[in-house]
């Protein structure tokens, strides 16, 4: 659950999910859940003449098991508080 | 008792027993990472799961694409490299991870 906690604290904050398919989704995170499925607000697609097919989307839902990557904020990034999570978590599971 | 929670705990820490403690020993280092679709990446590694899902800082992304030459049927070998300051990378397209590899 380490990851589902940390993207919860991003909630609000401006990220760009690349997909598995190359198109990267730059976007507000309005939510995420356990799958690490994610809800992106006034999205904008990065590369948007190579795919201008989701011109009129404002709002998308996209499913975690399709994301490659996410790049996050820098200011999004508590690397103390990751790294204790990480061995709390490592130790526990 | 607190003193030895916190004994045990250290131990615990230092303790190799799967392969998932193996890359413990490598958080706040830099690793190196190989994924699906001939992609590589460099960076710190910062945060990882028991699904090998990551968080990397300041990583250089390269990925390398073979292109066949029509005439002379020669093999080119291009890569693409990026940095991104920081990334998320889902764990099911991670092949492996291990210290930076040494040329």
């Amino acid at each position: 659950m380490l990851f589902y906690s940390y993207f919860k604290t991003l909630v609000g904050k401006e990220v760009t999910v690349e997909l598995k398919n190359d198109l990267s989704i730059a976007g507000k995170l309005q939510s995420v859940d356990q799958f690490l499925n994610i809800k992106l607000n006034a999205i904008r697609i990065v590369n948007e003449t190579r795919y201008p097919h989701m011109k009129s989307v404002q709002n998308c839902f996209i499913r975690g098991s399709v994301i490659r990557y996410v790049h996050l904020p820098p200011e999004g990034v508590d690397l103390d508080l990751l790294h204790d999570a990480t061995r709390r978590e490592a130790r526990g599971a | 008792m607190d003193a030895h929670t916190d004994k045990m705990a250290s131990e615990e820490d230092a303790t190799v027993v799967e392969p998932l403690d193996l890359i413990r020993l490598s958080l706040e280092e830099r690793v190196y990472v190989k994924l699906k679709g001939e992609r590589e990446l460099r960076g710190k590694l910062h945060a990882y799961d028991q699904h090998l899902n990551i968080i990397l800082g300041e990583v250089e992304e390269t990925i390398t694409t073979l292109e066949i030459d029509d005439e002379t049927y020669e093999e080119i070998v291009k890569t693409q490299k990026r940095v991104i300051p920081y990334l998320f990378v889902r764990g099911d397209a991670v092949i492996l991870i291990s210290p930076p590899l040494r040329k």
